[in-house]
């Protein structure tokens, strides 16, 4: 099987090469799915092999650009999971309670839709004045999308479906304004709310957290930078802080296990014990 | 069991694949030897209820996989409802939120092109009943690598057009009922 295997050398040395040129650290991540991307994006060149895409990446920027999209997956949406935002309400919006004033993460916020939805029911809970929001992602241009906060209206069915099934206590129409094909995300939601550049593979700790939020990011990485990244948010956040992960996502496999203890198992909210 | 010559089994199917499954899974014995994956096109918020029911009517486990963990003997996973289901050339899998393939999340292509890049000709790829084209890219890719593709026989399928869409795109290797798919895993034929 001669091709897999160039292949596979031909995939270790692009991401070495992106590394090395533009400091983008892909290469701990989950192989199966990078390779399939950029196979994806080779079948749209007129290039015939990863080697030669190797090439227009050392010296095309844009070219560069584009694999850059191609690896950050975006897919996100308002309130995915409504039953962790329901659990997220019940269980740890009571505790957040009790603190003056809060710092919460959300790292891989893609372009918003959960940041937004997290920001919705802090509102609601008449916390969201004290609260100092941190989305962070390592997509430029997603997170200038995020900023932007517009959701597309063929959306906005499943995501009014979601905030109900979420617990949502009000109207979900009373959150957008709708423009032409496209809603726009109100305004008040925005000003608690940072938005900035951070990766997590090469990127450092953040400051004393109250609650990080990162779902259905870690699932891209492999175990050692599983570890990297779990071992920042626990020195990003303050004592018994909250750690929320993605529906697939857990600890098992990282040597800060001990160091977190679930809240709801099923919900992969953790809290910070040593 | 006698060693098959397959170090892993994958399973695509869509409509009709809960009955299909039951008519396959709940024969295969406890020592049966390779460990199976099944990507089976559910709506986005079905419960597991396939998989308690069908672990609870087979000798061998069934659940759904988990991200990082290795494929194992004695197992059948299930890609688990809205996340694409890769195999890692560690024999170990992985998850996905990527976008939709061919309409579907989790893809049967999706499974069975990396089983056939981790796995190569030790691949047993099987396309049973389904409405939609899915898979057929996959079956193709398995035997691109070597691998051995079996689909339900279409006659004879609940949904005809997946079974068709591979043995169209793809030369498959054996058409067949699904009685005759498990003598051909217990290595009756
Ligand atoms: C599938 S989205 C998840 C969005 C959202 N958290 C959710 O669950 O709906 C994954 C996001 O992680 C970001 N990401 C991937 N690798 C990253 C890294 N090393 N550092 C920061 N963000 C990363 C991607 O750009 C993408 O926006």
């Amino acid at each position: 099987m001669s091709k897999i295997e160039n292949e596979n050398i031909e995939v270790e040395l692009l991401l070495e090469t992106i590394f090395q040129k533009y400091g983008y650290d892909f290469r701990y991540y989950s192989r199966a799915s990078i390779k399939r991307r950029i196979k994806h994006r080779l079948a749209l060149t007129k290039l015939n092999t990863i080697s030669e895409m190797l090439g227009q990446v050392l010296y095309d920027v844009k070219f560069f650009e584009t694999l850059l999209l191609d690896f950050s997956v975006n897919v996100t949406e308002m309130f995915r999971d409504p039953f962790f935002f329901k659990i997220l309400r019940k269980e740890v919006i009571p505790v957040l309670r009790t603190y003056p004033f809060l710092k919460i993460w959300h790292a891989g916020c893609a372009t918003g839709e959960e940041v937004y939805s997290l920001a919705i029911i802090l509102k609601e809970e008449g916390l969201y004045d004290k609260t100092q929001i941190y989305a962070t992602d390592f997509n430029e241009v997603i997170l200038h999308k995020a900023k932007q906060g517009i959701i597309p209206l063929d959306q906005i069915k499943q995501y009014t479906l979601n905030y109900q099934k979420a617990g949502g206590k009000e109207s979900f129409a009373n959150y957008y304004t709708a423009k032409y094909d496209s809603a726009l995300i109100d305004q008040s939601l925005k000003k608690g709310i940072v938005f900035s550049d951070h990766n997590l593979a090469t990127d450092g700790v953040f400051g004393e957290m109250n609650l990080i939020l990162c779902r259905n990011v870690m699932i891209y990485f492999q175990k050692e930078l599983q570890n990297r990244a779990i071992g920042l948010f626990k020195d990003s956040m303050c004592n018994l802080g909250f750690l929320c992960l993605g529906t697939k996502e857990s600890l098992m496999f990282s040597e800060y296990e001990n160091d977190f203890e679930p809240v709801v198992k099923k919900a992969k909210i953790f809290r910070r014990i040593k | 069991m006698e060693k098959l010559d397959y170090e892993v089994i994958v399973i695509g199917v869509s409509t009709g694949g809960m009955k299909a499954l039951g008519e396959i899974i709940p024969e295969l014995p406890l020592d049966f030897p390779s460990p199976i994956a099944i990507v089976q096109h559910l709506h986005p918020c079905s419960d597991d209820f396939l998989v308690t029911d069908l672990n609870e009517r087979s000798k061998l486990t069934v659940k759904q996989a988990d991200e990082k963990e290795k494929l194992k003997q004695g197992f059948v996973y299930f890609a688990p409802s809205n996340y694409h289901l890769l195999i890692e050339n560690d024999k170990t899998f992985s998850l996905s939120v990527n976008d939709l393939v061919n309409f579907a999340r989790p893809a049967i292509d999706v499974l069975f092109e990396t089983a056939a890049e981790a796995f190569k000709e030790k691949t047993l790829g099987i396309v049973l009943t389904g409405a939609n084209h899915d898979g057929s890219q996959g079956a193709k890719k398995i035997k691109e690598y070597g691998g051995l593709v079996i689909v339900q026989d279409p006659e004879s399928a609940e949904a005809d057009i997946m079974p068709r869409a591979a043995i169209e795109a793809a030369k498959v290797d054996f058409v067949l009922d699904l009685d005759k798919i498990v003598d051909f895993l217990l290595k009756k034929i």
